[in-house]
């Protein structure tokens, strides 16, 4: 609230205290929606410039990590829905089928040099972007079911379900792909 | 890692999806002191129960030491470039003023009293009795052409005509007011 306050009384080079913090968080979490670096960095660039402009909103009530990772959600949505890409609406086989080829492809030279957490992140890519997006908040943006609920605009109830399916996906993915490559490694 | 070897638990059937669900809320820490001690005793004396514990418990600290992405090494001073042709723009509670979401309230509050009230004026009670009319009211009996000719009805419009016109120029001088501010 600190670094909030003296931006908003002009310090704006403050803000980049912020961008620092929250970078990685804003751009994994849009890793999860737009699929190349180049789309994720323009817009998370983009999201810290609405989260600027609209610093003066933030009222506290929330956590500031909340507030902006509900900023990063609507900007993807909004980015796709721009590009047209519709893979916010693609149903969850869809984006399995799409995943399952992409996979065919990296397996051959890549798959066998991945340690255990590249192939979580590798998992974590083959799901739907609501899927990911939900394991990446509650895993790494250190967010609470309710904080999810806040973002994703639902129930925490709902929040809690999702979560728990997309873990299960998660792992019927691990179990897919990498079973093989795990039994190598340990 | 025995969520990937397991091969009697990958093929689980949708029963037990209760199972799953339950030891996700205990390894949350979802779960109420009631239920975490009884799953503390199926994980202990059931080799089904402790088998998927152990396999989600994989998943879940595997999940844990998943590392976040990082954007380029300019994105700050890329964000910083950006954010240096912007202005933070006035909260929106400054712009949203609340008396005129009153005054807009108040203003179809008369409206709609006033209407009522003439309504009512305009009854014959009397007549009820009388009245074919299921609900008691003869309408036949309302003069609606007095509805719009009437001392009561020009009051009521030049009130709301007058309350519309304080609106319109609060409006306009805090639009004003912010211009000159910015």
């Amino acid at each position: 609230m600190d670094i909030i306050a003296r931006v908003l009384n002009g310090d704006h080079q403050s803000y980049s205290i912020l961008v620092e913090r929250y970078q990685n968080f804003v751009f994994t979490i849009t890793l999860r929606y737009v699929k190349t670096r180049e789309d994720a960095e323009e817009v998370s660039q983009d999201v810290f410039v609405k989260a600027y402009r609209s610093l003066a909103d933030f009222k506290g009530t929330a956590k500031f990590s909340t507030w902006l990772y509900t900023i990063t959600t609507t900007t993807c949505i909004t980015f796709l829905r721009k590009k047209k890409l519709e893979v916010h609406s693609l149903d969850n086989e869809r984006v399995f089928e799409v995943a399952d080829n992409v996979d065919s492809g990296m397996r051959a030279n890549q798959v066998e040099q991945k340690s255990k957490v590249n192939m979580v992140n590798e998992a974590i890519k083959m799901l739907g972007p609501d899927d990911a997006q939900i394991i990446t908040l509650f895993y790494k943006a250190e967010q609470t079911l309710e904080e999810i609920a806040v973002i994703l605009g639902k129930e925490p109830n709902a929040v809690k379900v999702q979560l728990h399916r997309a873990r299960a996906r998660l792992k019927d993915k691990m179990e897919k792909h990498f079973s093989e490559e795990v039994k190598d490694i340990y | 890692m025995k969520f990937m070897m397991n091969t009697n638990l990958l093929n689980t059937p949708a029963g037990d999806e209760g199972m799953e669900t339950r030891l996700w809320e205990y390894i949350d820490g979802f779960s109420t002191s009631e239920e975490k001690s009884l799953i503390e005793k199926l994980i202990a004396e059931n080799a089904e129960w402790r088998a998927k514990y152990h396999e989600l418990l994989e998943v879940h600290q595997s999940l844990n030491l998943v590392e976040l992405e990082e954007p380029s090494l300019r994105f700050t001073k890329n964000v910083m470039e950006q954010i240096a042709k912007y202005q933070i723009a006035p909260a929106t509670k400054t712009y949203i003023n609340s008396k005129i979401i009153w005054g807009i309230g108040i203003f179809f509050l008369t409206m709609i009293v006033g209407f009522l009230i003439y309504g009512m004026g305009q009854i014959d009670w009397t007549a009820a009795g009388d009245s074919k009319s299921t609900l008691g009211v003869d309408f036949s009996k309302v003069d609606y052409s007095q509805m719009f000719n009437s001392n009561l009805m020009n009051g009521v419009m030049m009130l709301n005509v007058v309350l519309g016109l304080v609106l319109l120029d609060r409006y306009l001088s805090n639009k004003n007011k912010r211009l000159k501010d910015a």
